[in-house]
């Protein structure tokens, strides 16, 4: 007997039984069904974490500078201030493992336009920052290392900016007025959204670091006309606290309150991190454990952490579905016993007349995997179908791969096979006489 | 003719069969050593009592069980030592059945059931459908071959199974009680194409009865009881076409 000649025979033999047929399948189609939709769920939570991570920037690190104190007053890390623009310099010259450095003074202020204001956090920066962040232009263009280094009064905002301020006019070309200053707008930056911690990201102004420094900060509210000072009156995003006026030598303009990096590569962050550390420790003359020396933050551990989390997420989600799988491989493996039993005369018969051992083993094996394969391709589509109806229902975004047809097909004949075996070997090994005789 | 004389002529050749059942410790020789043979084209009548042993002499002629000792030569194959498998594969090739309760497939066309054992010697399916079709005619159902069992008639099943026993062009049929579940005519009219059978392929045929006139339809009557051969005789007086001639052949245990 051939193999279509057996695949015809196990399908009249389960035609005969439709009803039975199909709820035996049923577990095999739930089980499949439901790996595929909670693999699609699954991935795409992936999706949506490794989304937010790319938002962050590309193997991005932060540098912070080390703690101050002051009459046993601690601050935190990076109050000391005691990172510059030469430590910028330092880890672009020095370090091979680190693609981009940007220095980063950022404070929060009253921004004004046509009888609008808001308040939004305003970073001073270099034009590298957009690199490292991965950010893009949408409009209009960046500021280059001339407005830097002229401190030029431009800037590029944020998304949300020019909802707030301009609403449907053409913010391009307009003129800010930012505390006590006027800015130009030179660029739009591209939408980003939320980042992990659920911040708006789009909240914000980019400006040469100089202009911050010298303009911005001498023309704080309270007029003072050191950084150190004006530091004190600045409400600083993320960790940045008031630091003490202890400007180490400079005159405190070179001065950055972090620096962002960015690795050459995914791989390369860990060194990156080294590299910096070990840079900073020797120019600030620092050790670990020392209040004053810079901390290195590698922002990729967060993002490896959240996606650790989805993939235990997806494992667990895939585990229920194999479980389910198993479930139905018993059922087939019931209904194939009952089968045999009840069809014990029909095997009698085909052994008189010559069938060999293996061709009842295969006979009952093909029947056993018919169902499981049919079950599978009917669960994949459903889990299709659930897995789309989740996407919209729950505004959650699915990934459907053909990895998960492959495996749910595999898993769905693997199942039949594992378990129509059993029931299929024990009509092979039934006596011919005794079988003849069963009534 | 003696024992030792088993020669390639026989088609049937046993010598001392015996099959012992421990029936809870207690041994039960249900075949206490049986010495016959049947030749090639010969028409037999096997019959006794229940409990005689025919039947377990006819499973161990239908290769479907294996002796506890003795030998058994099927067209000069030594039956007893072959596997399973092996067993399998002479019953396809060398015996066509025919049962009592008819045993056809259920839900399965005439013209299937009959293809059935070509299909497990794998010939080929234009050649089954042939085969069967020409095997339907000679049965006389060439125009039942789509219909089920259960659309057909008694006599007819049991022609079908006739047709699938045929099919294969195996020397031997094993017929168990055939006649057991039809009404008299039927039964006559099944012997009657036994016998046709018989007489024009030479098919070789050994049938269990316990009916004394069915007995009569074969050329040679094997009496068995408590596990031994009783009578053997050949049938002066024969119902139906006459078997072809050949060699008496007297044996006795």
């Amino acid at each position: 007997m051939n193999f279509l000649a057996l695949l015809w025979v196990a399908l009249r033999a389960l035609s005969r039984h439709r009803m039975r047929a199909l709820l035996t399948a049923l577990g095999i189609i739930i089980g499949v069904g439901a790996f595929i939709t909670m693999v699609a769920i699954g991935r795409g939570a992936t999706k949506k974490v490794n989304a937010q991570i790319a938002s962050m920037g590309s193997n991005m690190l932060v540098v912070f500078g080390g703690s101050s104190q002051s009459a046993g007053v601690r601050g935190g890390s990076g109050s000391s201030g005691n990172l510059t623009d030469g430590d910028v310099e330092a880890i672009r010259k020095h370090c091979d493992a680190v693609r981009a450095a940007a220095p980063v003074v950022s404070s929060n202020a009253q921004v004004m336009w046509s009888g609008a204001n808001w308040s939004t956090s305003i970073t001073g920066t270099t034009p590298d920052y957009l690199t490292i962040r991965d950010w893009k232009v949408e409009r209009g263009s960046s500021f280059g290392a001339r407005d830097v280094d002229t401190a030029n009064k431009v800037c590029v905002i944020g998304q949300t900016v020019v909802e707030q301020l301009f609403g449907a006019e053409e913010p391009l070309g307009q003129t800010l007025r930012v505390r006590s200053i006027t800015c130009e707008v030179i660029g739009v930056l591209a939408k980003k959204g939320q980042n992990q911690m659920g911040q708006d990201q789009d909240d914000t102004i980019l400006m040469p670091i100089n202009t911050v420094r010298r303009k911005l900060f001498n023309a704080g509210p309270s007029g003072a006309s050191r950084l150190a000072n004006t530091q004190t009156t600045v409400i600083t995003t993320g960790t940045t606290a008031a630091a003490a006026p202890t400007a180490a030598g400079s005159s405190g303009l070179d001065r950055v309150q972090r620096i962002m990096l960015s690795a050459q590569s995914a791989a390369d962050t860990k060194r990156a991190a080294q590299q910096t550390q070990e840079l900073l420790r020797q120019r600030k003359n620092t050790s670990e454990g020392d209040p004053a020396d810079p901390t290195v933050r590698d922002l990729t551990e967060f993002a490896e952490a959240a996606q650790e989390a989805t993939r235990t997420m997806t494992l667990l989600l895939a585990g229920i579905a194999a479980v389910s799988l198993i479930v139905g491989g018993i059922g087939i493996m019931n209904i194939m016993l009952v089968s045999v039993t009840e069809r014990t005369r029909e095997i009698g018969i085909r052994m008189a007349i010559g069938a060999k051992g293996h061709h009842i083993l295969l006979q009952f094996l093909f029947e056993a995997m018919l169902l499981t394969i049919a079950g599978g391709f009917i669960g994949m589509a459903i889990g299709t179908m659930a897995a789309q109806a989740f996407a919209k229902q729950m505004d959650w975004p699915v990934e459907l791969g053909a990895a998960s047809y492959t495996i749910g097909f595999s898993f769905s004949t693997v199942v039949g096979l594992l378990f129509g075996f059993y029931p299929a070997w024990r009509a092979s090994r039934l006596d011919p006489i005794d079988a003849l005789r069963y009534e | 003719m003696s024992p030792d004389n088993i020669g390639p002529q026989a088609l049937i050749a046993v010598r001392d069969l015996r099959k012992t059942y421990d029936m809870g410790g207690e041994q039960v020789h249900a075949l206490a050593g049986v010495t016959l043979q049947i030749e090639r084209g010969d028409f037999v009548a096997v019959m006794g009592p229940s409990g005689s042993g025919k039947s377990t002499f006819m499973n161990l002629v239908g290769c479907l069980d294996r002796p506890t000792s003795g030998e058994y030569l099927l067209d000069g194959i030594a039956v007893s030592s072959l596997s399973r498998d092996e067993r399998a594969e002479v019953r396809n090739r060398k015996i066509g059945f025919v049962f009592q309760g008819f045993n056809l497939l259920a839900r399965t066309s005439a013209r299937e059931n009959v293809e059935l054992p070509l299909a497990y010697a794998g010939v080929k399916a234009a050649e089954r459908f042939k085969r069967a079709t020409v095997a339907l005619e000679h049965v006389g159902l060439a125009s039942r071959a789509g219909h089920h069992p259960n659309q057909m008639s008694g006599g007819q099943q049991q022609r079908v199974a006739i047709a699938r026993a045929l099919v294969t062009n195996a020397p031997l049929i094993l017929a168990d009680e055939p006649t057991g579940n039809l009404d008299s005519k039927t039964s006559e009219e099944v012997m009657e194409l036994l016998c046709r059978m018989n007489a024009e392929r030479g098919v070789t045929i050994v049938l269990v009865t316990h009916e004394p006139d069915i007995a009569e339809f074969a050329a040679r009557v094997i009496a068995f009881r408590d596990g031994k051969v009783e009578v053997d005789r050949r049938n002066e007086h024969r119902r139906g076409a006459p078997a072809r001639e050949r060699a008496s052949t007297e044996v006795r245990p």
